[in-house]
């Protein structure tokens, strides 16, 4: 099989074209760069109805939705999950890393939660709270210019709150709350927790006349057709698109990065996946954006006479530090919930408000802190809707079991009664927390794979502990009734398989010195000065909020120094 | 499935397409928001693979046919038609529990075992198959079975109980998944609409309230369609 070359030389490739990826086109395109976007799965565009799962209805559904395909059921925007046919990836003794890939335009930006969350300053400096992890080599200050910019160009709503460590932004105004949210504000609040407006990047308000404003079907998960949520797709890359600078490569699974003599890049070796044939694309920088472990997979991969442990990995740093955010979760039965009138409280998609970090951890055990997102409402029917339902009664006492009317009654008197938190926290970047390519195993391309090795420690056991003791102290002060036991040592408190959280960070992490960091600060490869990293492998540190807003910031900063440096003729 | 099924289901994913406008009442002339779903789209979105096994699961058989009428029996028995609201069947629950248990092979197993179980436990009380029994020996093995048995009178009843449980869980799932089961439910959502917070009758029935302060810093509906601008201090002026 020969390798297929083009003559043709870009600006910049882009490997990746999620919300790092997305950005950098964006912003590179603009800038009269010639761009090649490669992505590895095929194209999408949220509202072509061929594709789309907006407002369907569970009956549309043989399976009405349930999660046999798709692991968040057969109406989520995301083509591929924790499990890729033909892409596997291993673990190493007994960890359980879960790794998400979404193969498609636009990638996980099709179905997040669009929770927008601006890293604060405390974020980029917790090494010197409190002495644990890494400093990022950069300040809230340096970033805040770019987070100002993604507000207004993106689209997020929430309120101005004066709060040290969660930064306010240029916010548009949030929805009302639902009814189950009021009661977890009312509970939250007699226990001195604090709850704010969430902060989503939802158009509850026009920014422009390229994209509609959200009409309230709380369906973001299934990617908007009206462009009223964040997809990189819908958003960026379409955008960029119209400046002509853009050419798409879709299905295009990179293998490497080509290097030269000197060890600077010269392109990128993929796979089209229609055709199965390796091909060579040239270009004078490249912006690897295929997320943070997808990054380091290609960068191990490109091995070569100067790069002998691949690209970017003479410190041996490249897929350490690997870590997501934690996660626990609890749910409540509230009684005062029960025979609801039922009315259209879908809103947006996911919570109206939320709880940001609030404890002193020098009163607690653990260093980090956490997020609190609730859930509930009436929302729509779907597999596994009504399974257990008259197990209820025996929180109220009534009668357990049975069939006909009764059923029918246990139904729609329990429908929206029950309220479920979720904790997202941060978790300590370890150095021994990694991925690597397992020597033995290959994708059906060929390509070596990822090999994960993740163990979680006691500061992430004992913050779920906490999460969850969290949570039913709310829920009693709310008058409800958690449901289920609280989990013990025995289940890590309940804390969740790292990879669940789907927010991996911090496999090529930024750093002042080459020889602990992949990256500078401005996600440049120490190794190789024409090559960049625009998703959260840069991440020095994940923060107890979200990475979506810190990553398309960096990428917008990234982008604009390779715009520069190109410029001055320093790359 | 069968033909038949094949055809209801095309035509359920015909007719799902719907034109959708910004319910805005106070700006009824405004289409800015106005969306087309899924116009003469068939199924509900899926990739060709996807497609594919669907189609290949549908082709296949597992439920034989007195398996199938013993299911519709237990469906109607656990949801009936009331004055108001369709009856499991009518509701097409049979079919969902078809497929389902093709797709979900876990089920496979505990559905065939337990409708045995149900046809041994008949035949021993009544010499007859459960299909074919009087409704009101139906109903005196279902009342054996539909509910716990916390004092462990009827232990020989608990592999029946557990089969119920499952039979009764994908009935109300299948049920209430079903246009048929939004309109029992009373569930209204699902579609496009503007939403500006919690009825007022509905607020005024619970114990808790919208804070004034919170509320004004929400989206006033009337102005979503203004073109968001700021001040330099990060203040929504638009």
């Amino acid at each position: 099989m020969q390798i297929k070359e083009s003559a043709k030389v870009y600006d910049a490739i882009i490997v990746g074209s999620g919300a790092g990826g997305g950005m950098a086109c964006n912003i590179l395109a603009n800038k009269g760069l010639k761009v090649a976007l490669l992505e590895a799965g095929p194209f999408f565009d949220p509202k072509d109805p061929q594709t789309m799962t907006q407002l369907k209805n569970p009956w549309d559904s043989p399976r009405r939705g349930a999660s046999v395909t798709r692991a968040f059921g057969d109406f989520d925007m995301s083509w591929g999950d924790w499990q890729v046919d033909g892409e596997p990836y291993t673990t190493k003794d007994d960890t359980k890393f879960m790794w998400w890939r979404s193969r498609m335009l636009g990638g996980r930006t099709n179905h997040w939660g669009r929770i927008s969350l601006r890293f604060g300053p405390v974020d980029f400096k917790h090494k010197d709270v409190d002495g644990l992890g890494e400093n990022w080599p950069i300040t809230y200050d340096e970033v805040k210019p770019y987070y100002d910019r993604l507000d207004k160009m993106i689209g997020v709503f929430g309120t101005k709150e004066g709060l040290p460590n969660d930064p306010d932004g240029y916010f548009l105004p949030p929805p009302k709350p639902r009814l189950h949210e009021l009661y977890y504000a009312k509970g939250a609040k007699k226990l001195g927790i604090p709850v704010i407006p969430s902060r989503l990047s939802i158009l509850t308000k026009k920014i422009n006349n390229d994209r509609g404003v959200c009409f309230y079907c709380s369906q973001c998960g299934r990617s908007c057709s009206a462009y009223a949520d964040f997809s990189s797709g819908s958003c960026l890359i379409f955008p960029a698109q119209k400046s002509g600078q853009v050419d798409l490569y879709t299905n295009a699974m990179v293998r490497s990065v080509t290097t030269n003599d000197e060890g600077l890049a010269t392109g990128v070796s993929y796979i089209n996946k229609d055709d199965r044939k390796e091909y060579q694309l040239k270009a004078r920088t490249v912006v690897l954006g295929a997320s943070a472990c997808s990054t380091a997979r290609i960068l191990l991969n490109s091995k070569s006479a100067q790069h002998p442990n691949g690209l970017g990995n003479s410190s041996d740093h490249v897929g350490r530090y690997l870590h997501d955010s934690t996660g626990a979760g609890r749910s409540a039965f509230v009684p005062a919930l029960m025979d609801r009138k039922l009315y259209n409280e879908d809103g947006v998609g996911g919570m109206h408000l939320y709880t940001p970090w609030w404890g002193d951890h020098s009163k607690l055990d653990f260093p980090r802190g956490y997020h609190i997102e609730v859930w509930g409402g009436l929302g729509m029917p779907a597999y596994g809707f009504g399974f257990n339902i008259s197990e209820m009664n025996k929180y109220i006492g009534g009668a357990v079991g049975g069939y006909g009317d009764k059923l029918r009654d246990d139904v729609k008197r329990f429908f929206g009664a029950i309220v479920g938190f979720g904790g997202r926290g941060e978790a300590i970047a370890r150095y021994d927390n990694r991925c690597e390519l397992d020597p033995d195993v290959v994708d059906q391309f060929g390509i070596p794979v990822l090999r994960f090795d993740y163990k979680w420690s006691d500061y992430e056991r004992l913050q779920a502990k906490h999460m969850t003791e969290t949570f039913d102290e709310i829920t009693h002060a709310m008058g409800g009734i958690p449901m289920g036991d609280l989990p013990g040592p025995e289940s890590d408190y309940g804390l969740l398989a790292p990879g669940q959280i789907i927010h991996e960070v911090g496999t090529t992490r930024m750093g002042d010195n080459s020889q602990t960091s992949v990256t500078n600060k401005y996600s440049q490869l120490h190794d190789a000065k024409n090559v960049f990293v625009v998703d959260a492998g840069v991440f020095t540190s994940q923060a107890d909020k979200n990475c979506t807003w810190t990553i398309m910031a960096l990428s917008m900063r990234a982008s604009e120094y390779i715009a520069d440096q190109m410029t001055k003729k320093n790359i | 499935m069968d033909r038949r099924d094949t055809l209801k289901t095309l035509l359920v994913g015909a007719v799902a397409g719907v034109t959708v406008g910004s319910a805005a009442s106070c700006h009824p002339d405004k289409a800015a928001n106005a969306v087309t779903v899924g116009a003469g789209e068939k199924f509900y979105g899926r990739t060709p693979k996807e497609l594919e096994r669907d189609n290949r699961i549908r082709s296949q058989k597992y439920l034989t046919n007195h398996e199938l009428e013993t299911i519709a029996v237990l469906c109607d028995i656990i949801l009936p038609s009331t004055a108001s609201a369709t009856s499991a069947t009518g509701a097409g629950v049979p079919a969902f529990i078809k497929f389902i248990v093709k797709d979900i092979p876990s089920h496979q197993l505990p559905m065939r075992g337990g409708l045995a179980w149900l046809d041994l436990e008949s035949n021993k009380r009544f010499n007859k198959q459960f299909q074919f029994c009087t409704k009101a020996r139906q109903i005196a093995i279902i009342d054996d079975i539909a509910y716990p048995d916390e004092n462990n009178e009827k232990p020989d009843m608990a592999p029946g109980r557990k089969f119920f449980n499952l039979m009764r869980n994908l009935t109300v799932t299948g049920y209430y998944t079903s246009r048929e089961g939004f309109k029992d439910l009373g569930y209204v959502g699902n579609r496009p609409n503007i939403w500006d917070g919690i009825p007022e009758e509905v607020l005024a029935e619970h114990d808790v309230d919208y804070d004034p302060e919170w509320i004004a810093k929400c989206v006033d509906q009337s102005k979503r369609d203004v073109i968001a601008k700021w001040d330099d201090d990060m203040n929504l002026i638009s």
